[in-house]
């Protein structure tokens, strides 16, 4: 194929303690796309910090050959002059800025001491063009979509002058189609001779897109996969990832039994909060039995989380209707404190945002919404408090030095593993667990499934809100299918196929048009 | 080993800088600065920082949230108070109450306006500290004919806030101050290896014994120093009792109470404590409402101290609150700080401040000096904090 555009050779790099990254190679021909794969903390993003200059020439060993010259770049903007350019996975935009000052932010048009709007916002619109937005550059980032947030950035890297564009993780907040349209963009990049590096979890774009797959695994690169000499499964990805083989992806709950009906939520309708006319929920009707994985699956934007959160004491939303019952009896929840004490948890999709206090130790973390498990008349039973974050570190296997240890340092499955600590110490009877597998790697995801299957085993029930088909079908016993705020469609879990769920989405949208 | 006397260095920089700064003040006053009544001064000068900063730092905590409006109160509610108590001849525990029951009034509404109308807190307290500053001069002056109301004939108040607990002539030997000095050693040594015990007991990482003895006998040097030097010039400053019991009320409250953990929580993720259940309005409404009461109790070790109320009280005391806490490491975004952290931050400022009285620096001098000191003490901070994060 063509020329090798660039090269890492032998790439070392440590951190006081810890050798993030132990010989690593890594070789990219130009015109190809290159996926990088691997658990969290495996090193990729390290590697693309040393390649674009974040971490400076000098604070690691190996070298960078791009173009054929070895590059020392000292701060990201040298790299940037070359042509190597990252997006990262947590979008870099203004919200109160439009798209053409955001594309140019840094890099202004014009003179030096005068920046010429002209100019900015009509190449700005060129470039947005390229990406297949039809919006103009005048629109503020605020008002767009995360998925056309997503191209903006692909076209602010287009015009830095971009040959090698590296994609940390670029779909990780857009539904289906929109990430499927970003895919078939690069795919579209590649015919005109760009080369990308794509970082990401979701195997099933990197066997869509990729020519080249090099798979890290703690810190080394374990083996570099050709696409175009034999057919990649994902099973085989993830074997090179996690080192050894994965039988079963889910894994199998039996002999638990099915009792009841836990939750049961009539007529549920929920208005937007501040366009209070706009109807977010829609009369959503559905119930959880005893021991039972029920999961929500629907795209982006569905309303799932709105429901959930909606439901939990008031959370989200104006103009809440309806009803709810828990254990047979009515509940009316005005607030988290009284949706926690009649035995309900969200564990909320943003452990980051609104999940976990990141500055705080895991004990503080997993005591917070049960304070008074673990004190007498507000007075704080430390050696409680500290063997019960102990007891559930340990029994959800959370790899800590020791509960003093700040949530905020933990890879994102064990940050999640806290999450459920934290919601699993409430004792609840009915736990919504929205997207609990976002972010975190092959091996954690396995674990929290076990911890779903533990859950349901001992009497409780499971609402799993989904935006992975796999996942849903693998983990549920039954699903609801949800879109523009409405349940349009419930299947036991044995009959439910991507093909029908997708069928379903796509029906309801085009039926919606027509009434 | 090395590394162990690096973080024990780290973690208690500030105390460490507390001690070479008096060490320095010493040295340039000639041993001044270690006379008994400069012990005395330190205490009485600055209580009414210690208990402002203690107030600040709860508000602080909950996401660098201030109140500007402190100081003004202080001269308001002082100027009320000796309307009552001077002029209108009112009993000293009648006042006493009023004046209380109006800082909780004030207290409350500003809480509300903070809490659940969402006003920014230093907006509402900017408000506060214009507006109490103007009413504090208007009632003195509708009073007096020189701007300022005497309080020195309300012995009963007088004692209650200042003065000295069995006092004694100054050079003489004060007994009580020396067997209240050695009771609170033997209490902090029981305590400090009592909650070591308990810790190897169940298990729990422990600090080592030497550490522990090493802590102890520092701990007792110092209180004993202070008793001695107390006791030689006249006995226990009554406003130190006032200052110890707010001060331990406090740490209790941060370290061990629920209430106390959720201002640390809603300083980090107030959006992670409020869908954990936690009512995040009612711990700002107290934030504010305890700052007030605070500033009400200030208002009377202040006004006792200069046995009058005068429209100059209180100025610029919200900011030495402010830098007290920001000097003893609580941040300035909230989430982190203790109490302990605080009292080491004014004992700093109050530290530098009497050294440079005593040395005859110029008041402007002083604050330039002051404002260099905060500075220095955030930059160290966040450099302190950055190197950690990069570990």
């Amino acid at each position: 194929m063509g020329k090798t555009i660039l090269e890492m050779k032998n790439i070392t790099k440590t951190f006081p303690g810890v050798k993030a990254l132990d010989n690593v190679n890594l070789k990219v021909e130009e015109g190809e796309i290159h996926a990088l794969v691997g658990e969290n903390g495996a090193g990729k993003s390290t590697l693309m910090n040393v390649l674009s200059g974040i971490y400076p020439y000098g604070t690691y060993e190996g070298d960078i050959i791009y173009n054929g010259e070895v590059c020392q770049f000292q701060k990201i903007k040298d790299s940037e002059e070359k042509g190597i350019v990252i997006i990262h996975q947590e979008l870099a935009l203004v919200p109160q800025m439009t798209i053409g000052e955001n594309m140019f932010l840094g890099n202004e048009r014009g003179t030096k001491n005068a920046i010429n709007w002209n100019e900015t916002y009509g190449e700005a619109d060129k470039y947005l063009k390229m990406v297949g937005l039809s919006e103009t550059s005048r629109v503020l980032i605020k008002d767009i979509g995360t998925g056309k947030q997503q191209l903006v950035e692909i076209a602010k890297a287009l015009a830095k002058n971009a040959k090698l564009l590296i994609l940390d993780e670029p779909t990780s907040s857009l539904n289906e189609t929109d990430s499927r349209a970003l895919l078939d963009l690069m795919l579209e990049f590649k015919k005109k001779g760009m080369t990308m590096i794509i970082i990401t979890h979701k195997l099933n774009e990197v066997v869509y897109v990729a020519d080249k797959i090099t798979v890290v695994r703690d810190g080394s690169t374990v083996e570099t996969l050709d696409c175009h000499e034999t057919e990649i499964s994902e099973d085989r990805i993830i074997k090179g990832m996690v080192g050894r083989e994965i039988t079963d992806r889910f894994p199998k709950r039996s002999g638990v039994k099915i009792g009841d009906i836990n939750l049961e939520v009539k007529d549920w309708t929920v208005h937007h909060p501040l366009y209070t006319e706009r109807v977010v929920v829609d009369k959503v009707n559905f119930n959880v039995k005893k021991g039972e994985v029920v999961g929500i699956y629907g795209l982006m934007g569905a309303g799932r989380t709105e429901l959930a959160m909606s439901m939990f004491g008031k959370s989200y939303g104006t103009d809440i209707s309806g009803t709810m019952k828990i254990n047979g009896k009515e509940v009316n929840l005005k607030t988290p404190r009284e949706a926690i004490d009649e035995k309900l948890a969200y564990v909320t999709e943003d452990r980051k945002g609104n999940g976990l206090v990141l500055g705080k130790s895991i004990k503080i973390n997993t005591s917070l919404a049960n304070m008074a498990g673990v004190s007498d008349r507000g007075v704080i039973d430390t050696d409680k408090e500290y063997n019960v974050a102990a007891e559930y570190a340990e029994k959800l296997k959370t790899k800590t030095p020791s509960v003093e240890q700040l949530v905020g340092n933990l890879s994102g499955g064990n940050q999640q593993k806290v999450l459920l600590a934290k919601w699993m110490f409430t004792d609840p009877d009915v736990l919504i667990l929205d997207e609990p597998t976002r972010g975190i790697d092959v091996g954690a995801k396995y674990e929290i499934y076990c911890i779903i299957n533990d859950l349901v085993a001992s009497g409780k029930s499971v609402v799993m809100i989904s935006s992975e088909l796999p996942e849903t079908i693998g983990m549920s016993d039954r699903i609801y299918v949800m879109n523009e705020g409405k349940f349009i469609a419930e299947m036991p879990a044995s009959e439910a196929t991507q093909e029908n769920i997708m069928a379903a989405i796509i029906q309801s949208a085009g039926g919606g048009d027509k009434s | 080993m090395a590394k162990n006397y690096m973080d024990v260095l780290k973690k208690n920089a500030m105390l460490i800088v507390l001690v070479l700064v008096f060490i320095f003040f010493t040295v340039m006053t000639g041993g001044q600065m270690f006379q008994p009544l400069q012990f005395n001064a330190l205490i009485t000068q600055n209580a009414y920082v210690f208990i402002l900063a203690t107030g600040m730092l709860m508000c602080m905590l909950t996401g660098g949230n201030i109140d500007l409006s402190c100081g003004s109160f202080v001269c308001f509610l002082g100027s009320v108070g000796a309307v009552m108590l001077a002029v209108k001849n009112m009993s000293t525990g009648l006042s006493i109450a009023l004046m209380i029951l109006i800082g909780v009034v004030y207290g409350g509404v500003l809480g509300f306006l903070i809490a659940y109308v969402n006003v920014p807190p230093w907006i509402a307290t900017l408000a506060g500290f214009l507006a109490f500053r103007g009413l504090g001069t208007a009632i003195l002056s509708n009073n007096s004919t020189t701007g300022s109301i005497s309080l020195s004939n309300n012995e009963g108040y007088m004692a209650l806030f200042s003065g000295k607990l069995f006092g004694t002539p100054v050079g003489q030997l004060n007994i009580t101050c020396i067997i209240v000095g050695i009771v609170a050693a033997v209490v902090v040594v029981i305590l400090n290896f009592t909650t070591r015990a308990r810790k190897l007991s169940k298990g729990y990482e422990a600090d080592s014994a030497s550490s522990v003895i090493i802590k102890s006998v520092l701990a007792v040097a110092v209180i004993m120093l202070f008793a001695y030097k107390l006791a030689l010039s006249g006995g226990i400053p009554t406003v130190l009792v006032w200052v110890v019991a707010i001060v331990l009320i406090y740490s209790f409250i941060t370290s061990k109470t629920t209430t106390g953990r959720y201002f640390y929580t809603i300083g980090d993720n107030a959006e992670t404590t409020r869908l954990s259940g936690v009512d995040t309005k009612l711990i700002m409404f107290l934030a504010y409402l305890n700052m007030a009461v605070l500033t009400a109790i200030t208002t009377f070790l202040v006004t006792s101290r200069f046995q009058a109320a005068n429209s100059t009280a209180g100025t610029y005391y919200e900011m030495d609150a402010i830098a007290a806490c920001v000097v003893g490491g609580v941040s300035a975004y909230g989430g982190s700080g203790t109490v302990f952290g605080m009292v080491v931050g004014a004992t700093l400022i109050g530290v530098i401040n009497l050294g440079m009285s005593l040395m005859g620096v110029n008041a402007d001098w002083q604050k330039i000096v002051k404002g260099m000191v905060l500075l220095a003490a955030v930059v160290f901070d966040i450099l302190a904090a950055r190197k950690n994060a990069t570990k």
